[in-house]
């Protein structure tokens, strides 16, 4: 049991130990100013993030990140059982939502700038919110349309009310996809934290990047693209155990489905 | 939905001993400038604690006939009366087995949460609730797994449980849409019996669409023979064999296989695309 846990580790630490290592190594003895080595990377860490940064520019990004995606997964669910429960509702949404969803979210950050402010946080919740939407919207759509019709015709014969219906064989079927959806919408989450405050910001994870670069503070800028990156892998990694609480039946059944 | 006869009071009288009525039954599915006659007409009156066995070639209409009944597609003429109330949607008295097993129980709850969920629906009590799952599970043989999840048991399993579900709702007629289409030989002629127990002790009326001649026989008391599509009906056969089956001693009688040849003949005739009418004139 051990020594399987060990190899799982193995396997799942090993790539990212072998590119630090090589990092670390092909850097040591960098002189070069935009490649400066891991070693003084590391070493400048604390110095940026642990006095004050972290709760001033960190944790408002996650906050609105946070804020942002939790919108759009209520927005995306909420909109898109009644899309795919319609037909009706469905030809008459789809083309615009194919038409929104073609929209690059970064090009909307100055337009939403300009209704919402350019320094405050609604800004940059809106244009998080707004990208995440899509995602989960249009898997939520086909999730519902996908759930099993003989469940349906089950549920209708055994009586299940309106509520029960919405909870126990819409959203519990559709499930997987919206994860799914939620999944992809969590990275899109990401970049957006960081787009939205690459205008007009002050504050923040993305601003404390751009200011380090255009200040020449280069490992500065490092240690912040990979406290990005330790952030992505922390908030995805969570995403992960949710998911598998939530979706351990899934798994089960396509597992014995394969099986069989 | 219109009906021309004037049929609608009548029901209230013979609701004591007729549990399912099927009056001129018309479907005609419509679709962009084209329509599929599927049921051309059915009549059929299911007395009240009865196992009538429907079969009919594949294509004969089957499982339209039965989700007419079941309530899950609107008819196009006639009526069905379940109980002496006309069927215009999922009637209350009216459990259903789906042959697609895999498909019709919930695959995120678990066994137990699967038979509880209809009762819950029903605002029964958790205390009575319980008893009855328990009951119901215990009844098909699956006791203690009630815990598991559906997609952990064998196929028959699966079906026992989606038994199990119908038995708990307490119907007044269970409707089986070929259950035991999709199981293996063996578990088959377990489940078989296993209807013909619960009928027996629960006196509910059973309505078990089949392509299998040999189980039609076996089950039913009665075997309604349908054609090809559009869909009528070809014969309604008596099965006149002792009440007390058994899968050997009862496949190995005479009566059986006189009953077994004669309904064999009536499908491969329905196959042929032989029509009752034909009888009486020139097919068109």
């Amino acid at each position: 049991m051990t020594a399987r846990i060990l190899r799982r580790v193995g396997y799942t630490a090993g790539l990212p130990a072998v590119l630090v290592a090589l990092w670390w190594v092909a850097s040591a003895g960098s002189d070069s100013f935009f490649w400066p080595p891991l070693r003084t990377i590391v070493a400048t860490f604390p110095d940026t993030w642990l006095t004050g940064r972290l709760g001033e520019d960190v944790l408002p990004s996650v906050l609105r990140l946070l804020a942002g995606y939790l919108l759009a997964l209520v927005l995306g669910v909420a909109l898109g059982v009644p899309i795919g429960l319609h037909r009706r509702v469905r030809a008459f949404a789809e083309p615009t939502l194919e038409f929104f969803r073609a929209i690059p979210p970064p090009v909307l950050v100055p337009v939403i700038a300009l209704f919402a402010g350019y320094t405050g946080s609604a800004s940059k919740v809106v244009t998080i919110a707004i990208g995440c939407l899509w995602p989960v919207l249009l898997n939520t759509v086909e999730g519902v349309r996908a759930v099993d019709e003989v469940l349906v015709d089950t549920a209708r014969c055994y009586h299940l009310r309106r509520r029960s219906q919405l909870v126990h064989l819409t959203l519990r079927g559709s499930s997987p996809q919206i994860a799914a959806g939620a999944r992809q919408a969590l990275s899109i989450g990401v970049i957006l934290m960081v787009i939205s405050e690459l205008f007009g910001a002050d504050r923040g994870l993305g601003a404390s990047i751009v200011q380090f670069q255009r200040s020449f503070a280069i490992p500065q800028m490092w240690t912040g693209i990979i406290l990005l990156g330790v952030l992505g892998f922390l908030l995805s990694l969570i995403f992960r155990l949710v998911e598998h609480r939530a979706l351990a039946w899934y798994r089960g059944l396509r597992d014995a489905n394969r099986g069989a | 939905m219109a009906t021309t006869e004037p049929t609608t009071t009548a029901p209230e009288a013979a609701a004591t001993d007729v549990a399912l009525d099927v009056r001129g039954l018309q479907k005609t599915y419509g679709g962009q400038g084209r329509s599929v006659e599927a049921i051309r007409e059915l009549s059929f009156s299911v007395p009240r604690g009865q196992l009538t066995c429907i079969v009919g070639p594949s294509g004969a209409g089957k499982t339209t006939l039965l989700r007419c009944i079941a309530g899950l597609l609107d008819v196009t003429a006639g009526e069905i009366v379940l109980d002496g109330e006309r069927v215009t949607g999922p009637p209350r008295g009216m459990a259903v087995v789906f042959q697609e097993y895999g498909r019709s129980l919930f695959p995120w709850m678990t066994v137990q949460q699967n038979v509880e969920r209809p009762l819950i629906e029903r605002r029964v009590p958790k205390a009575e609730r319980r008893r009855v799952v328990a009951d119901a599970l215990a009844a098909v043989g699956l006791g203690d797994s009630g815990e598991a999840h559906p997609w952990q048991l064998s196929g028959g399993m699966q079906q026992r449980v989606a038994i199990a579900r119908a038995v708990a709702y307490e119907p007044t007629v269970l409707i089986m849409d070929e259950p035991f289409a999709a199981v293996d030989a063996q578990t088959r002629a377990d489940l078989e019996d296993l209807v013909r127990d619960l009928w027996h002790r629960l006196g509910v009326t059973v309505l078990f669409v089949t392509h299998d001649i040999d189980e039609s026989v076996y089950l039913g008391q009665r075997v309604l023979v349908l054609s090809n599509r559009p869909t009528v009906l070809l014969e309604d056969v008596t099965v006149d064999l002792p009440d007390e089956r058994d899968q050997l001693g009862t496949r190995g009688t005479h009566r059986f296989a006189e009953l077994r040849g004669h309904v064999y003949e009536l499908i491969q005739r329905a196959k042929a695309g032989h029509r009752p009418e034909d009888d009486a004139g020139p097919a068109s």
